[in-house]
């Protein structure tokens, strides 16, 4: 189980960037946070895994209160970050260095299998795609068997069929050892293909706005009637949590007359 | 003949031509280097074997290659080689370890970034070639002064590379290194090592190249060895073809060198994502 108990953050500038989440995550749970620019959901992820300290609250898991990095709290970031001096293989295995040759071997092999990339495994990360890195870098998360997944908008600087596809996979790769599955996205069909409950968070300060829970049977048909009831709900409290004003992405706010899905 | 046949076989001898086209162009392209300087050494032997010349000031290549052949076979080149060479080593060595462990300091760390820094950029501002006389004075006129100032010739290349280098290391690719945990000697092994690599190899060949440009000026203020001594011998005897023997003698040690830097550090750079590929 992992817990946020009042956690927030202000930044040495002033910026209160997250206010007091509590939240609680079930092992093997798929939560996926979404909202607009600012309202803090990258910072909750790095408080998390232990990047940057809380400013006030804790974050605990299985009872473990966490101030750093942790083995069972894996994260994926926007980018790849992959290594470009190790080998797509060594890139896999970066999280294995101090296990048995032989163990990580055969790990690194079954995990590059499970994404499609056996055949890379001796390539340099130049040589990649971007979503073949984007795969790679899924793998290495993955390889060392957390706990807990955090991905922070994995998908974003992906096209649409890429993105679609990986989606799909991480399901897959997900339903092998169901790790908890916190995942951060500006994208509503993104949210509502993947989750099991949907967090929508509203800026300055970054505070949880509405929970949607999203029970919908798999795989989801993102043409089904039901997507689309889900995704209604959804875009209206994002709409609401902004008070009909618009964060653009450039961090403007703008008025919407009659407030408009700004989708 | 068909048309359709004759442009058949045209076709084919075009494709039988165009690799032994593309062969010869990449033989022939660094060729064109050579032309310039062939053809104006063609021209002053003939200038000086048909007597518009004297050559006396400027030797033919005859006389060059001649005093060189001559240099090498009674020894006396290997030894002033062997002897500058020995004094780039050692200052390039001085200098290599100072200027990598300074730079990596200050680069790590921002305390004595602030601390130490400043002294030595304004040391770097003065002419290193002012410190001889003190050098002269401190150190005396034997190997320690020469090699002393080699070192601060290579120091000041070095440290600003790896300085630079650690400072921009990503941080994200730092922060991969903190979400799996490594300790502090591993981040180095495992991320920043391999992440300032390329820049310090060019810092290493900096720091070379200035190593031999500052053996000469370390064997003008007094030696009776080494190929900066045959350029003075040359100057004082009048021996102008020994001078540009000596100088023909540095530019191969120095390319050589250069040549091995790249050569040992290559197969730690194969994965850079480089904009021209060799």
């Amino acid at each position: 189980m992992l817990v946020l108990d009042r956690v927030g953050k202000t930044y040495p500038n002033g910026v209160r960037a997250l206010d007091a989440l509590s939240l609680k995550v079930t092992p093997g749970e798929i939560l996926v946070v979404i909202g607009g620019s600012g309202c803090g959901k990258s910072t909750m992820l790095r408080a998390i895994c232990g990047l940057d300290a809380p400013s006030q609250g804790r974050v605990v898991l299985n009872g473990t209160t966490i101030t750093a990095p942790h083995e069972q709290i894996g994260i994926i970031f926007q980018e790849p970050r992959l290594l470009p001096w190790l080998r797509v293989a060594d890139n896999v295995g970066f999280g294995l260095e101090h296990r048995p040759r032989a163990e990580r071997r055969a790990r690194v092999e079954r995990a590059l299998d499970r994404v499609g990339l056996l055949d890379k495994a001796q390539v340099w990360p130049r040589e990649l795609s971007g979503g073949q890195a984007q795969r790679v870098a899924i793998a290495r998360a993955l390889v060392p068997r957390p706990q807990v997944l955090l991905l922070d908008e994995p998908f974003s600087a992906l096209d649409a069929f890429t993105r679609a596809d990986l989606q799909d996979h991480l399901l897959d790769l997900w339903a092998d050892a169901q790790p908890t599955l916190i995942m951060v996205t500006h994208d509503v069909e993104e949210a509502i293909v993947l989750a099991d409950r949907i967090m929508v968070m509203r800026p300055r300060p970054g505070r949880l706005y509405e929970e949607i829970a999203c029970d919908l049977p798999r795989p989801r048909d993102r043409q089904s009637a039901a997507f689309d009831f889900v995704k209604r709900r959804v875009l209206a409290a994002l709409d609401r949590s902004l008070d009909r004003a618009v964060i653009t992405d450039d961090g403007e706010t703008r008025a919407v007359a009659g407030g408009g899905l700004w989708w | 003949m068909s048309l359709v046949s004759m442009t058949a076989s045209v076709e084919q001898a075009d494709v039988a031509q165009a690799p032994a086209n593309a062969r010869a162009g990449r033989l022939l392209r660094p060729a064109l280097g050579f032309l310039l300087p062939l053809t104006l050494a063609v021209f002053w032997e003939i200038a000086v074997r048909w007597g518009w010349s004297s050559g006396r000031l400027v030797p033919p290549p005859s006389v060059i290659f001649q005093t060189f052949a001559d240099l090498a076979r009674t020894g006396e080149l290997e030894l002033h080689a062997t002897v500058t060479l020995s004094r780039v080593a050692a200052g390039f060595a001085f200098g290599v370890v100072a200027g990598t462990l300074f730079g990596a300091l200050t680069g790590y760390s921002a305390l004595t970034n602030r601390l130490v820094d400043p002294t030595l950029q304004a040391l770097r501002a003065i002419p290193s070639i002012a410190w001889v006389p003190l050098f002269i004075l401190w150190f005396g006129i034997f190997e320690a002064s020469k090699i002393i100032l080699i070192a601060v010739g290579v120091f000041f290349p070095v440290y600003l590379g790896v300085m630079g280098a650690v400072l921009s290391v990503d941080r994200k690719i730092v922060e991969v290194g903190r979400v799996f945990r490594l300790s502090g000697i591993a981040m180095v092994r495992r991320i920043l090592l391999p992440a300032v690599m390329p820049a310090y190899v060019i810092s290493l060949r900096a720091g070379l190249g200035l190593g031999w440009m500052f053996v000469v000026a370390a064997e003008f203020m007094g030696a009776s060895t080494g190929l900066g001594f045959l350029l003075i011998d040359g100057q004082q005897l009048g021996k102008p073809a020994q001078i540009v023997a000596a100088i023909v003698a540095f530019a191969i040690l120095g390319k050589l060198t250069d040549w091995l830097i790249v050569l040992v550090s290559a197969p730690f750079l194969r994965w850079e994502d480089r904009f021209a590929r060799s």
